[in-house]
Parts: structure tokens; C-alpha cells; sequence
């Protein structure tokens, strides 16, 4: 079977390959000077952040030694020829885990109600004033942008070491970021059942209770539960500043070259956050398919 | 005026039982869920160590300490701060595109459109899974103790656990792809390399492109906070700064982090919209 292709005639194949060479050339130009900018970048930042590929070609032996080294045992036999030495401190560092949970639960909980209770005044379609909703949501900018351990850095010098510092570092971050998430949610909703709600002379609080809220609780919990995923990881890392947790405890062994005991709190908390990780993921598919058989 | 009819509640009871007669078991689920998730809260509360007594004291201390931070005051060391405002910002750039240009082979490996074997895929996700469990912090640490003290450790830290959550994003970039393109390409008669350049990349770059600048601007928060640990950058002055009570150069360093992120915001969402055009950022 032949098929038959039109040619067109050359002057009008001339005129039409010039101008997609034209606009080949054009793009080709933008992404030749994106790259340039972005390599003068690079450069510039490998300055400023004291980049030494020496450095970095010497030492590279170190970094996979070093997985080499905390895989080892004191006696120098591998980790896992004897579970029981490695995990030697597995009580101890359990309940550590479990009170980086609390934190990390805790501080998700403080956070979610703070930001429930602040969101309706931040979406836009919700909010009473707009200086109010001006107010609310820097507010809650401040405190999402602001890194949690900041926070924590400071919580720990007011109320003293320990794990309450840390739940409050976690709350106020949580705050920030769900409150934002929770007023999107707020702000896509169906204003229908709002102006029924109104209709029948209710307050702004009764509108809110009946007509707002059936509509986003899914998914406020959708995004807490994501929150308090998030959250376990950044709670394992608050006893880096003295904060509760499990960090304590690996801080001091990555100081002071603990290596087995390194390698067996970090595959602790990995298998920790995968964990919760599945754990939130069934709770959430079983909350959206929930909401969408009704 | 004209009186609407009462409610016909014996109907109503009627024509929807499940509304009215729900079974025990769902009428109890959401106040026990609830009930539960109280109690944990408050075993939380006790067992943590909160009091009333401990929460005014540091509320107390935390006012105290807001009153000290008003006016912001660098004193003399503004040259310093802004020196490792930029080590911070050198430190996102770099570590985020160090990342990116390592996931972007190792993506490709874990998308299901590339390689459709589970046996080869599976080590790849879990892998990257591992990585991304563990929190920059900790990265840092390990690097510290490979490169020392310094900003390349923190370099390194970014680009390591962004690597894994890079490998995971891009993955689903590239199996989110139209397959259509990539079939023209093989009708034509490229060979697979060609099919990922001219049928997958086109596609897959954009979507990239946006999800590395919005890393970059999270990556500032994060180079901010690993200098905590002796990372470099601008958390290095921070830790050090709260550490010894001078708190009118902790706000005022607080307020240059604010005042960069923001700018970084900004920037990278202007770049975003250039690159992907006025469609939802995915």
C-alpha cells in the first residue's frame, strides 16, 4: 500500500522552515540563558557555601565507612550477628519513641484546635472583617515560616528543658500550617448551605457549626492526620536542642561514636515513621471513602 | 400570612431509617473516637510534665523574653549576619539542585512507565523511602562527621534528603505522563533513549521544574534550622545567639529569616508561573 504525502512547493516550505528555526532558535537562546544564569548561580552559592570537592573526594571514603562503622558492633563483628547487643537499650529507646509520639500527638492536637478555631476567621468567604482577616493570617504565616526548632530553641530557655517545649514548638508550627490548609478547605466550599443556614436568622457561630463544618470536617482531619505524620519526624529531632524525644538520645550517640547504637535508633525511627506513615494513610482512605459512599 | 404545614415526623421516621434509627455501634463510633483521643491527650499532658504552674511560670519567662527582643538590633555584627544569611542561601540553591540532578536518572528507574518490573522497582522506592525517613537534621550530623564543621555539610544534608523526596516526586511526574507521545515516538522508530528525550522529557520537565523551585524555597527554612547543629548558615548565629540571651539579635535575626524566605517565596513563585504557565502549580 502506497501513501501518499503532500509536498508543498518549495517557497512555501522555505518560508515555513524558517520560521520554525526561528522559533527553535528562540527557545534554544531562553534555555542556553536560563542554564548560564542558573550555572553563575551555582557558582556563586559554591563560593559562599565553602564547596571543597577536595575536601569532599577525601573524606567520601569516610561517609561510606561510616555506614560501614555503625553497622559494626564494639567487638567488631556486623550488627546483625547479635540482635540482642545491638538493641541492647531497645526498652529505653522504645519508651523514648513513644514519648516522641506523645509530643508529636499532643502538639499536632494543641495545634489543630488552635487552627480550627482561628481558620474561620482567615478564609476568605467566612471571615467577619477583613482587617480581622488580615490580622489572622499573618499571624499564622509567622508561624509557619518561623522553623519549628526555632521555637523550640527558645521554648526550651522559658518553661526548661524537656518534652513540654517541644510540644509547644510543634503546636504553634502546626498552627501556622494547618490553619492555612484549613482555611482552603473553607474557602472551597459549597456557599449554598451557608445562605440557608442564614436565612433562617441563625448567628455567624450557629452558620459555621451547621452549615460550614459537615462540609470540611473530612478533611480537616485528612490534613491533621497528614500534620501529625509530619510532625513525628520533626518531634524526633526536637531532643537535638533539648527538647524530649528520642533525639536526646541520638545526638549524644552520634557525638560521642556510638556507632551500633546510632544505626539501631535510626532504624528505629525509620521503621517508626513508615509505620505511622501506613497507619495515617489507611485511616485517611478510609475517612475519604467514607465521605464518598455518603 | 400563611403557616407552614408542621413537619410530618411519622413520615419523615418512614422514609429515612437509616437517619433516625441508626445502629448502636455508628451512633457510639464518632464520641468514643473522640473520647479516646481525649484520653490520650490528656495521659499526654500529665505525662509530658505540663502544670498549670510550669505553663504560667514560662508564659511568664516567654513575655519577658518578647519584651527584650523589641527593638530588633543587629549592634555591630550585621556584616556576619548577612554573610550567613547568604551561606543559607547558597547552601538551599546548592543542595536543592545537587538533588534534583542526582533523582532525576535514579526517577526514572522508579516510575512504572520506564521500568514495569516490581522486582527491579521495589529496592528503588524503598531505598528512597529510607532516605527520606530520616530528617535533615540527622543528615547533617552524619555529614558533619564526614566533611567537618561547615556549610558543605549542610550542603550535602539538603541534597541527600531531598534526593529521596525528589526520586519520589519526580517518579510520580514521570508516571503521570501521557504515554501517547512516547508511542509516536517508538511508531516513528526511536529506540528507548529517544522515547524518554523526545516523548517523556517534554512532558515531565515543566512539572520538575516547579517542584525544584518550590523545594528551593522550602530548602531556606530547612538550611536555616541545620545550622542549629553546626551546619553553617544563618541557624549557626541563631542557636548561638539564644544560647547566650542576646535576644534583640535573635529577633533581628529571626526577622532577616522572615524577610528571605519571603523574598525566596516570591521569586520562585514568579519562576514557577514562567516555566509552567498560569496552570495550578501540581
Amino acid at each position: 500500500m502506497t501513501i501518499a504525502v503532500t509536498i508543498l512547493p518549495d517557497q512555501q516550505l522555505t518560508a515555513l522552515n524558517e520560521t520554525y528555526r526561528k522559533a527553535v532558535a528562540r527557545k534554544r537562546l531562553r534555555f542556553a540563558l536560563s542554564a548560564a544564569v542558573l550555572f553563575a548561580a551555582v557558582a556563586v552559592a559554591s563560593v559562599g557555601a565553602e564547596v571543597n570537592l577536595r575536601t569532599l573526594f577525601t573524606y567520601f571514603g569516610n561517609f561510606v565507612s561510616y555506614f560501614d562503622r555503625i553497622f559494626t558492633l564494639e567487638n567488631g563483628s556486623r550488627v546483625w550477628t547479635d540482635i540482642g547487643e545491638w538493641f541492647w537499650g531497645f526498652r529505653k529507646w522504645s519508651l523514648l519513641l513513644g514519648e516522641t509520639m506523645l509530643i508529636s500527638y499532643v502538639g499536632t492536637l494543641f495545634g489543630a484546635i488552635l487552627a480550627f478555631a482561628l481558620n474561620f476567621f482567615a478564609a476568605e468567604n467566612t471571615s467577619p472583617a477583613p482587617w480581622l482577616r488580615f490580622i489572622v493570617k499573618r499571624f499564622m504565616e509567622f508561624c509557619r515560616t518561623v522553623p519549628g526548632i526555632v521555637f523550640a530553641l527558645i521554648f526550651v530557655i522559658a518553661f526548661g528543658l524537656g518534652p513540654m517545649a517541644g510540644v509547644l514548638a510543634i503546636a504553634i508550627h502546626s498552627t501556622g500550617a494547618l490553619g492555612k490548609q484549613y482555611s482552603e478547605i473553607v474557602e472551597n466550599i459549597d456557599m449554598k448551605p451557608v445562605e440557608g443556614v442564614r436565612s433562617t436568622g441563625a448567628s455567624w457561630l450557629a452558620c459555621m457549626r451547621f452549615a460550614v463544618l459537615p462540609q470540611v470536617a473530612a478533611g480537616f482531619a485528612g490534613y491533621s492526620l497528614l500534620r501529625f505524620e509530619i510532625n513525628v519526624r520533626e518531634a524526633s529531632v526536637m531532643g537535638f536542642v533539648g527538647a524530649g524525644g528520642i533525639g536526646q538520645e541520638l545526638i549524644v550517640a552520634v557525638r560521642k561514636f556510638y556507632y551500633s547504637d546510632v544505626s539501631a535508633i535510626l532504624l528505629m525511627i525509620v521503621v517508626t515513621v513508615f509505620v505511622i506513615d501506613i497507619g495515617t494513610g489507611w485511616i485517611r482512605g478510609r475517612l475519604f471513602g467514607e465521605e464518598r459512599s455518603a | 400570612m400563611s403557616r407552614l404545614p408542621a413537619p410530618d415526623s411519622e413520615g419523615l421516621h418512614a422514609r429515612y431509617p437509616d437517619v433516625f434509627d441508626r445502629p448502636v455501634s455508628a451512633r457510639l463510633a464518632m464520641p468514643l473516637m473522640i473520647l479516646g483521643a481525649f484520653v490520650i491527650f490528656v495521659f499526654g499532658l500529665v505525662h509530658l510534665g505540663f502544670s498549670p504552674a510550669r505553663m504560667l511560670s514560662g508564659l511568664h519567662q516567654l513575655g519577658w523574653i518578647t519584651l527584650m527582643m523589641i527593638p530588633p538590633d543587629p549592634d555591630s555584627s550585621l556584616p556576619l549576619y548577612l554573610k550567613a544569611l547568604g551561606e543559607t542561601l547558597s547552601i538551599a540553591l546548592l543542595g536543592t539542585t545537587i538533588a534534583a540532578v542526582f533523582a532525576l536518572p535514579v526517577s526514572l528507574l522508579a516510575a512504572k512507565n520506564i521500568v514495569p518490573s516490581n522486582i527491579f522497582r521495589f529496592p528503588v522506592r524503598r531505598f528512597l523511602d529510607t532516605i527520606r525517613g530520616v530528617d535533615t537534621l540527622i543528615w547533617a550530623l552524619v555529614w558533619i562527621n564526614v566533611v567537618g564543621l561547615g556549610p558543605f555539610a549542610g550542603v550535602l544534608a539538603i541534597a541527600v534528603s531531598d534526593f529521596g523526596a525528589f526520586g519520589k516526586l519526580f517518579s510520580e511526574a514521570i508516571e503521570a505522563a501521557d504515554n501517547k507521545q512516547v508511542e509516536g515516538i517508538r511508531a516513528a522508530g526511536g529506540n528507548s533513549w529517544h522515547e524518554i528525550r523526545f516523548g517523556l522529557m517534554p512532558q515531565v520537565l515543566p512539572v520538575i521544574a516547579g517542584q525544584v523551585l518550590y523545594f528551593i524555597e522550602s530548602n531556606t527554612r530547612s538550611a536555616t534550622i541545620i545550622g542549629i547543629v553546626g551546619a553553617g548558615g544563618i541557624g549557626l548565629q541563631l542557636a548561638e545567639q539564644i544560647r547566650v540571651l542576646e535576644w534583640q539579635k535573635v529577633s533581628f535575626l529571626i526577622l532577616i529569616i522572615l524577610v528571605a524566605v519571603a523574598a525566596i517565596d516570591w521569586i520562585s513563585s514568579k519562576l514557577r508561573f514562567a516555566i509552567i504557565g498560569r496552570r495550578a502549580v501540581a
